[in-house]
């Protein structure tokens, strides 16, 4: 008895998203496993997964960010705008003469500073955060076009060659139809964004802060009493989130190599559906960054498969999105409600048998 | 009593009125002629007003009508509703799907298209609401949806397509009634906020709205249906957002599924918010909500009166918005209190010295 007791308390979670991410996971693999049966091709091709990955880097680091604001209970909808922002200033930067490093350190700049003065907003103003973040996302999708309202391409040459600069992977590559071997090509901001994805995991789970930003969110009230600087934990967050929505831009305009004012449009819901997918719940406490990873897979597969099966209409991409949306948002519901309601009517033993199961 | 509470009423009203009048006067000083207004003909030969006063009038109409809705919502369920512009979206394309059925376009099949994209409104309220009351998803989660596929549903509905109709009445709705000086979406706000008001002078609606805001359980135990009242409130947003995506489309006869009344639920819940309302939910004031209606209106009227481009326009809006918050932001009220005590207290001494 008292090693099950033991074993149970080991197995608690920091957080109760577990099966949620579970669930987001094992629908991903499934969705990847069925698209690889029916359609074959090029998702039998390890590329695919790198493709995937290749245009949603910037959209995986701001789902980091996103989702750690999330965490603490607030919201951050600017997270599209600044990237859009940081993209179109640092190609203006670097084509008037200013250096690579240069560029990288205007992306970090602009990112903290709309995540320190809407930190500050929300954290020591008590702002509500979405109206905040609104106005940081007005400022920075008008900045954007005062900056240019016809696209820049990139002419810096320093830039040009770190965007072609590609990892090659020629164990997982495939042969063509010459012969020649084709190795698997993944760009640089796939790693930045993979090696955001480690340290944020790392940030959330093991470190005072990440804990802290858990406890801030599941309730303020608590947190404040055991200690926690609840003001200085929700602006380090929205401080983080802005730092990321920077290296996102710098990251985005690698990929595309083009300033544009309607650069990653949409990304900040597109984030926070991600975020959603993965298990975080808006209400903060619950979250997890592996969820949001899976999230923006399961999204960013969906729609190549719509691609793939033939739904050419340019409507279907985002109905299935929003289909795939409610069903998730429907899934999370029924399974949180359900969990709760199992805490508050079973008996002791037939929880734990509950939980062995869902385990 | 009764004085103190209209007082704390009023006081919420402070911060978007000393908006408008802020905005006011300083157009007044940069022209003086700014809010003259002018009756001339118009292209069917039928006196018109016309002037920068009327046109901020005309241009919030959609989003003081959303704003009304989306005070609802906030009040009741705490949480706003992300998925207006869509969702108007959607009841304009039903709109003109209806008049462009076939045969000439009358008063009968106007009133048939509106019925119809309002019940289609209604249903999408009903889902969002649904979600939200039911399933106890947040607001702008469960919202999220209709905003994520909202506008390519309209674009399915349209085949793909920019519809338009070509029909004066049409063109009345969205511009002036022959003979009527004042433009139509004018009058079309002015009949839902006597619809509003008189719902809540008639019925205890505003009233049950609030209590299910501010606490749901107490709101059941007193016996208020609070998920049947959470999802009323997204049935009549629902219906708003009919009459504004009617509004909307009728302005130019057509619609267009990506640029009609876009960015609009941003808008409206700004309105919402510089109203005074929190956005948490409970107590609400709908007129702070449409007096924000206006402010934002003015705002845009007056950046476009200074050749601000109209893509540079969300800067300077941003800016404006964040001064907003930050004067109607609770901590920085209190720090003003405090110090205008501070500096009484010392007038005090100094008098009494």
């Amino acid at each position: 008895m008292t090693t099950g007791t033991k074993n149970l308390r080991r197995r608690e979670p920091l957080t109760d998203t577990q099966l949620l991410v579970t669930i987001t996971v094992c629908i991903f693999f499934a969705m990847y496993a069925a698209a690889m049966l029916i359609w074959g091709g090029g998702f039998l091709r390890p590329q695919k997964v790198f493709d995937l990955l290749n245009d949603n880097a910037y959209l995986l680091i701001i789902a980091c960010g996103l989702t750690t604001v999330m965490i603490c209970g607030g919201i951050d909808i600017s997270v599209g705008g600044v990237t859009s922002l940081v993209a179109m200033s640092c190609v203006a930067h670097m084509n008037n003469g200013g250096s690579v490093f240069t560029g990288a350190l205007l992306a970090l700049g602009i990112g903290l500073a709309f995540g320190a003065v809407m930190g500050y907003l929300v954290a020591y103003l008590e702002i509500q955060p979405f109206i905040v973040s609104l106005a940081g996302m007005f400022f920075a999708r008008g900045m954007t076009t005062i900056i240019s309202v016809d696209p820049i391409k990139n002419a810096n040459e320093g830039f040009a060659g770190l965007m072609k600069t590609k990892i090659e992977i020629p164990w997982l590559g495939y042969t063509a139809r010459n012969g020649n071997l084709i190795p698997a090509r993944m760009e640089i901001g796939v790693v930045v964004a993979l090696v955001i994805m480690v340290i944020f995991l790392v940030l959330l789970r093991k470190t005072k802060l990440g804990r802290s930003f858990y406890a801030l969110g599941g309730n303020q009230q608590s947190a404040l009493m055991l200690g926690v600087n609840v003001r200085r934990t929700r602006f380090l967050a929205h401080l983080l989130s802005g730092l990321l929505a920077g290296i996102a831009g710098f990251v985005f305009l690698m990929h595309t190599g083009a300033g544009n004012a309607s650069n990653a449009a949409g990304a900040e819901m597109n984030a926070i559906a991600s975020s959603i997918i993965g298990g975080t719940l808006l209400s903060g406490g619950v979250g997890n960054v592996l969820g949001t990873f899976f999230g923006v897979m399961t999204l960013s597969t969906i729609k190549s498969i719509v691609v793939t099966s033939g739904l050419r209409d340019p409507w279907w991409q985002s109905i299935t999105t929003g289909a795939m949306l409610c069903f998730f948002i429907l899934l999370q519901s029924v399974v949180l409600s359900r969990r709760g309601r199992h805490k508050a009517h079973l008996p002791a033993w037939l929880r734990g048998g509950a939980g062995k199961q869902n385990a | 009593m009764k004085k103190q509470k209209r007082l704390a009423g009023l006081t919420q009203l402070l911060v978007p009125l000393i908006a408008l009048l802020a905005l006011v006067l300083f157009n007044l000083i940069r022209d003086p002629g700014f809010f003259s207004v002018e009756m001339v003909a118009n292209n069917n030969g039928d006196p018109v007003l016309k002037g920068n006063l009327i046109s901020i009038l005309n241009g919030a109409s959609e989003l003081a009508i959303l704003a009304m809705g989306m005070t609802l919502v906030t009040a009741a369920s705490g949480g706003q509703d992300i998925s207006v512009g869509a969702l108007a979206t959607i009841s304009a394309s039903v709109f003109i799907k209806v008049l462009r059925g076939g045969g000439a376009i009358g008063v009968g099949t106007i009133l048939l298209g509106f019925l119809l994209s309002c019940l289609v409104a209604m249903a999408f309220g009903a889902f969002n609401g649904t979600l939200v009351s039911v399933f106890r998803i947040q607001p702008m989660i469960a919202t999220l949806i209709l905003y994520t596929c909202g506008r390519s549903v309209a674009y399915w509905i349209n085949g793909g397509a920019s519809p338009t109709v070509d029909s004066p009445i049409v063109t009345a709705l969205g511009g002036f009634i022959p003979g009527v000086p004042v433009p139509t979406p004018v009058l079309i706000v002015i009949a839902v906020g006597i619809l509003f008001a008189l719902a809540f002078r008639l019925t205890s609606l505003g009233l049950y709205m609030q209590t299910v805001g501010i606490n749901q359980g107490a709101a059941r135990l007193n016996g208020i249906n609070a998920v049947g009242m959470k999802l009323l409130a997204f049935i009549i947003l629902g219906a708003c957002c009919s009459v504004a995506g009617i509004i909307g489309a009728s302005r130019l006869s057509m619609v267009n599924h990506e640029q009609l009344l876009l960015d609009i639920e941003m808008d409206a819940i700004l309105a919402v918010a510089i109203g005074g309302n929190s956005l948490g939910g409970g107590k609400f004031r709908m007129t702070g909500s449409i007096i924000g209606a206006y402010v934002i209106q003015a705002l845009t009227t007056t950046l476009y009166a200074m050749k601000v481009p109209s893509t540079d326009i969300k800067a300077y809006k941003a800016l404006v918005i964040i001064l907003l918050v930050v004067i109607g932001s609770p901590v920085v009220k209190q720090k003003v209190s405090h110090l205008w005590a501070g500096i009484r207290a010392r007038r005090a001494g100094k008098e009494a010295a």
